[in-house]
C-alpha cells in the first residue's frame, strides 16, 4: 500500500527529526554540565566591571580578588575530597586556628623558627586524621564527628596561645603570606599564595583523576556497600580524605600566619568551614557523594571572592552582602539540581 | 458451607509488558484458613498488594467481599474494606508505644491533643483477647519478633478487620514462637475470621491449611481442599512448567572429576546459616538452589568474608585460608557477583571503564598509584568486545546501561581478576532474555577453562539448565544434593521437595 508507505516514510523522518532534537539537548546538558558554573563566574565578573564603573578588572583588583580567593580555595580542596566521599569536615576552621597557633609558636623559638611552616601543616594533619579515625574506624557520623573537633579545636587553639594574640613580626618565609611571584617584571604578578592555592588544586587533580586511590575515593561515595564488597579498603580512603583536609586546613593556617605575622585562637578561621562547603557545593560537588571535580571547587571558591569583592566595589552595605551572597548559593544550587537531571542518580 | 467472604474473578494485573497476574480467581470463606503456596515470583505478593490497595488490578476482574463489590483504592484501600495484611517484613514503628501502632494513622485526641490514655484503655481488651504478656504502654522497640506480630495481629482486630492476610509470618519465629502463632491463627478462625496464610513451608501448611490454592507463573493452578491437601500433588502444581525449549546443559561426565577449588565446611552465622558445607571442583558448575529466606546469600557472604562467621573453615585448592574481607576473598581469586547490582555491585555515576578495572586498578597501576589508564582502556574494550556490551563507548556510566549490559559490566569486574572461584548470585535477575542466554554460555564457557563455579539462584529453570549438581538449602541448612546423571536429569520436584521439605513428610 503506497499510502501507508508514505505513512511510515513521514514517521520515520518525525522520529529522525526528534532524535536529533534529542541528541542536541543532550549535547547541551554536556556542555552545561561540562562548563559547570563557569558562565555564572564570569557573567558575575562582567556584571561587577560595569556596576562598578570599570573598577573591577584592573590588574590590582583582579590581585586582591586572587588572594582573597586563595585560603578558601585551600580548605575548599580538601573540603571536595571529604565531601566526594559523602562526608563532611565542619572543623577545617578550628584546624586552620590551631595549626596557625602552632606555627607561630613554633616560630618563635630561635633555633627551629624555621620549622613553623611543616610545624603548622602536621598538626593540620594530626586533626584531620583523628577526625578520620574516629569516622572509619568508630563509625561515628562525620557531621557530629567534626562538629565536636569544631569546638574542640578550637579550644586547643586558644590554649595554645593562652588565648592571646601572637605576633611574630620576623616570622621566616614572610614572603608566601604577602609576596609576589613576578610573571613579567614590572607588569604582571601573581601573589604567592595564589600561586599554593593553584599548586594544591593541580595536585589534587592529579590525586582524583590520575591515581588509583583518586577512584577508590568516588567509588566510597559513589557507593560504600559496592566499594567494600568490591575490596576497597574503605577505612583507609576515608581515614585519608580526612587527613588531606587536615593537612591542608593546616596549610591555610601557615597561610594566614604568614600573611598576618600573627594569630588569634579565638578570631582566626571562624566559619570559614561554610565558605569552603559553600565553594564546594557551588562547584556542582554532590552533597551524597560520587560526583563532582575539583576544577568546579576552583571556580566556587572564585565566585565566593568576586562577589564579595564585587560588592564592596559597588558599595554594598555589609549586610546586604550576606542576603545576596546567601541568595546565591541557593540559585546556584537550584541550576545545579535543572544540571543534574540527565545523570544516572540526582 | 455459608457464602464466601472474599470472592476475586478474573483479576489481572501487569507491568508495562509483563504479565504479573492472569485472571485468577479466589475464594476465600469466613472461618478458614486458605493456604497460598508458589514458587518466588509466582504473583503472591502481587495478589497481595491488589488486596491491599498498593497496586490497582488491570480492568475487566471483579473483587467482591462479602457478596458486594468492593474497589480497592490506595494505601488505606485494603483496610476500609476490611482486610488486614501482615507482611514479612512487619511494618511497625520501633519507636512508638503499642498502643501508639495500634492506632497509627487514626489516633484518638480530644481537642487537639493526643488522648494516650484513652488509646491504652481502647487496645487493652484486644491486647488480652490475644493472650498479649505486654502492656500497651510498652514501646514496639523492646518486643521479641512474635510479640512484635502480636501487635500487627491486634491491629487488624481493632481496625476491625474481617480478612487477615498473612505473608510467611513464620520467618524470624523461634519453633515456640511459631507454635504460639498457629495456635492463636486457629482461635481466630474460631472467631469467624478468614485468613489467608501465605507459606513456602509444606509442614506450616499441613498444619493450619483448610484449603490451599497454588499460583503459578501468575496464574491460578488450582485449590485442594483439606482430605486431598498432598506434598507431591502441591509440589507438581508448584513446578509443572514445560522447560524443554530452556537452556539445557548436557550431562558431563567430567563434570566434578576436577580438583577441589572450593571447600567451605561447618559455615555459620549464628542467625540465617547454621552449619554448611560445600565443595566445588575446578570447572564445575554447582547451583545453590533454596527459597527467599533459605539463607542461600548469607552463605555466600560468609564464604567470601562481607559478614562474620561464628564457625566454619574454608579451603582454596587444599590450603586452609583465613578470609576476613571481600578484599581477602578478591586477592585470594574468590569473586562474588551480588545479587543487587544497583545498590551492592555497580558504581552507576561512574563510567563503564571504571568499573570495569576497579578490582584490578592497584595491580596495574604505575609507580604503585597511578592510573595505567592505556590498560584500562584496553580491558574495558575487550570487555565490551568478548561479552558484547552493548553502550555508546567504554566512558558511560554504568547507570545508564540496560540491566543485562549492567551485569555484562559487574561480570567483567568479577573476571579481570582471573578468579578461581566465581560465585554468581541472582546471575540473570532483571536481564532480558537475549543477555541471559549470553551469560549462560560465558558461565558454561569459564567452566571449560577450570574455573569453580557456584551459581545462586531462585529459577529452577536456570539452575537445572546451566548446572552440574544442585545444592539445595532450607532454612539455614543444606537440605541435601541433587546430581544430573547420564540416565536421569536434574527435575525441578527433587528441588522443590528438598526446599520446601516434604522429602520426610512423605516418608
Amino acid at each position: 500500500m503506497p499510502d501507508s508507505g508514505s505513512t511510515q516514510a513521514k514517521a520515520a523522518t518525525a522520529n529522525g527529526l526528534a532524535a536529533a532534537q534529542e541528541t542536541k539537548r543532550q549535547r547541551i546538558r554536556l556542555l552545561i554540565r561540562a562548563a559547570g558554573m563557569l558562565p555564572v563566574l564570569l557573567l558575575l565578573c562582567i556584571g561587577f566591571h560595569y556596576l562598578s564603573e570599570g573598577r573591577f578588572f584592573t590588574g590590582q583588583n583582579l590581585g586582591i580578588v586572587l588572594q582573597q580567593a586563595a585560603v578558601n580555595t585551600v580548605l575548599a580542596a580538601g573540603m571536595t575530597f571529604v565531601i566526594l566521599t559523602g562526608g563532611i569536615d565542619l572543623s577545617v576552621g578550628s584546624i586552620l586556628a590551631a595549626s596557625a597557633m602552632a606555627g607561630l609558636t613554633m616560630s618563635k623559638l630561635p633555633e627551629l623558627s624555621a620549622l613553623w611552616l611543616p610545624a603548622a601543616v602536621l598538626t593540620g594533619l594530626g586533626f584531620g586524621i583523628v577526625n578520620g579515625a574516629l569516622i572509619a574506624l568508630l563509625r561515628l557520623p562525620p557531621f557530629i564527628v567534626t562538629l565536636g573537633s569544631l569546638t574542640a579545636v578550637r579550644g586547643l587553639a586558644r590554649l595554645l596561645g593562652a588565648d592571646t594574640t601572637v605576633f611574630n613580626p620576623s616570622i621566616p618565609y614572610a614572603f608566601i603570606g604577602n609576596g609576589s611571584l613576578t610573571l613579567v617584571p614590572g607588569v604582571a604578578s601573581i601573589p604567592w599564595l595564589s600561586v599554593i592555592a593553584l599548586l594544591v588544586i593541580l595536585v589534587s587533580w592529579l590525586v582524583l583523576r590520575r591515581t588509583v586511590l583518586g577512584v577508590h575515593i568516588y567509588a566510597v561515595g559513589g557507593n560504600e556497600s559496592a566499594a567494600r564488597l568490591a575490596g576497597i579498603k574503605v577505612w583507609a580512603v576515608v581515614i585519608f580524605v580526612y587527613g588531606v583536609s587536615g593537612l591542608l586546613a593546616g596549610l591555610g593556617g601557615a597561610m594566614q600566619a604568614a600573611r598576618l605575622y600573627a594569630a588569634n585562637g579565638l578570631q582566626l578561621g571562624q566559619s570559614y568551614e561554610l565558605d569552603a562547603i559553600t565553594a564546594v557545593i557551588l562547584g556542582g560537588t554532590s552533597f551524597v557523594g560520587g560526583i563532582g571535580s575539583i576544577w568546579g571547587t576552583l571556580v566556587g571558591a572564585l565566585i565566593i571572592a568576586v562577589l564579595s569583592n564585587g560588592l564592596i566595589l559597588t558599595g554594598v552595605s555589609d549586610i546586604w552582602q550576606y542576603v545576596i551572597k546567601g541568595l546565591v548559593i541557593i540559585g546556584a544550587v537550584a541550576l545545579d539540581r535543572y544540571r543534574l537531571q540527565g545523570s544516572a542518580r540526582t | 458451607m455459608n457464602d464466601p467472604i472474599l470472592e476475586m474473578r478474573g483479576v489481572s494485573k501487569s507491568f508495562f509488558a509483563i504479565k504479573a497476574l492472569r485472571a485468577v480467581d479466589l475464594t476465600v470463606y469466613a472461618g478458614e484458613i486458605h493456604a497460598l503456596m508458589g514458587e518466588n515470583g509466582a504473583g503472591k505478593s502481587t495478589l497481595m498488594k491488589i488486596l491491599s490497595g498498593a497496586y490497582r488490578p488491570d480492568p475487566g476482574g471483579e473483587i467482591r467481599i462479602e457478596g458486594k463489590p468492593a474497589r480497592i483504592e490506595g494505601p488505606l484501600g485494603g483496610r476500609a474494606a476490611g482486610i488486614s495484611i501482615i507482611y514479612q517484613e512487619l511494618s511497625l514503628a520501633p519507636n512508638l508505644s503499642v498502643a501508639e501502632n495500634i492506632y497509627l494513622g487514626r489516633e484518638l485526641s480530644r481537642s487537639g491533643l493526643l488522648a494516650r490514655g484513652t488509646m491504652r484503655e481502647g487496645v487493652g481488651p484486644i491486647l488480652e483477647r490475644l493472650g498479649a504478656d505486654f502492656l500497651p504502654s510498652t514501646l514496639v522497640a523492646h518486643l521479641s519478633m512474635g510479640q512484635r506480630q502480636l501487635v500487627e495481629i491486634a491491629r487488624a482486630l481493632h481496625a476491625r478487620s474481617k480478612i487477615l492476610i498473612m505473608d510467611e509470618p513464620t520467618t524470624a519465629l523461634s519453633a515456640g514462637e511459631s507454635e504460639r502463632l498457629f495456635a492463636l491463627i486457629r482461635q481466630l478462625r474460631a472467631e469467624g475470621l478468614a485468613i489467608i496464610y501465605i507459606s513456602h513451608r509444606m509442614d506450616e501448611v499441613y498444619a493450619l491449611g483448610d484449603r490451599v490454592t497454588v499460583l503459578r507463573d501468575g496464574r491460578l493452578v488450582g485449590s485442594l481442599d483439606k482430605q486431598d491437601i498432598r506434598a507431591d500433588a502441591i509440589v507438581r502444581m508448584m513446578v509443572g512448567r514445560d522447560v524443554s525449549s530452556f537452556y539445557k546443559k548436557d550431562h558431563d561426565p567430567e563434570a566434578g572429576k576436577g580438583h577441589p577449588v572450593l571447600s567451605a565446611s561447618d559455615m555459620a552465622d549464628g542467625l540465617r546459616v547454621k552449619g554448611c558445607s560445600l565443595t566445588v571442583h575446578a570447572g564445575e558448575v554447582v547451583g545453590l538452589a533454596g527459597l527467599i529466606g533459605a539463607g542461600r546469600t548469607e552463605l555466600a557472604h560468609l564464604i567470601i568474608g562481607a559478614a562474620t562467621k561464628i564457625s566454619g573453615r574454608i579451603e582454596l585448592e587444599g590450603q586452609p585460608i583465613e578470609i576476613r574481607t571481600p578484599g581477602e576473598a578478591l586477592e585470594a581469586g574468590i569473586a562474588y557477583l551480588t545479587e543487587d547490582r544497583k545498590a551492592l555491585g555497580l558504581f552507576l555515576d561512574m563510567s563503564c571503564l571504571d568499573n570495569i578495572n576497579l578490582a584490578v586498578l592497584g595491580r596495574d597501576a604505575k609507580l604503585g598509584c597511578f592510573l595505567d589508564r592505556d590498560k584500562a582502556r584496553e580491558r574495558a574494550d575487550r570487555a565490551f568486545t568478548g561479552l558484547s556490551i552493548r553502550a555508546a563507548n567504554v566512558g558511560v556510566p554504568a547507570g545508564g546501561l540496560s540491566g543485562g549490559n549492567q551485569q555484562k559490566v559487574l561480570l567483567s569486574r568479577l573476571l579481570a581478576i582471573a578468579p578461581k572461584v566465581l560465585i554468581l548470585d541472582e546471575p540473570t535477575r532483571g536481564v532480558d532474555v537475549g543477555a541471559k542466554s549470553e551469560i549462560y554460555s560465558i558461565i558454561d564457557n569459564l567452566a571449560k577453562t577450570g574455573t569453580a563455579i557456584l551459581v545462586i539462584s531462585s529459577d529452577l529453570p536456570e539452575i537445572i539448565g546451566i548446572c552440574d549438581r544442585v545444592l539445595v538449602m532450607r532454612s539455614g541448612h543444606i537440605a541435601g544434593e541433587v546430581r544430573r546423571t547420564e540416565t536421569a536429569p536434574l527435575t525441578q520436584e527433587d528441588i522443590m521437595g528438598l526446599a520446601t521439605g516434604t522429602e520426610h513428610l512423605d516418608a
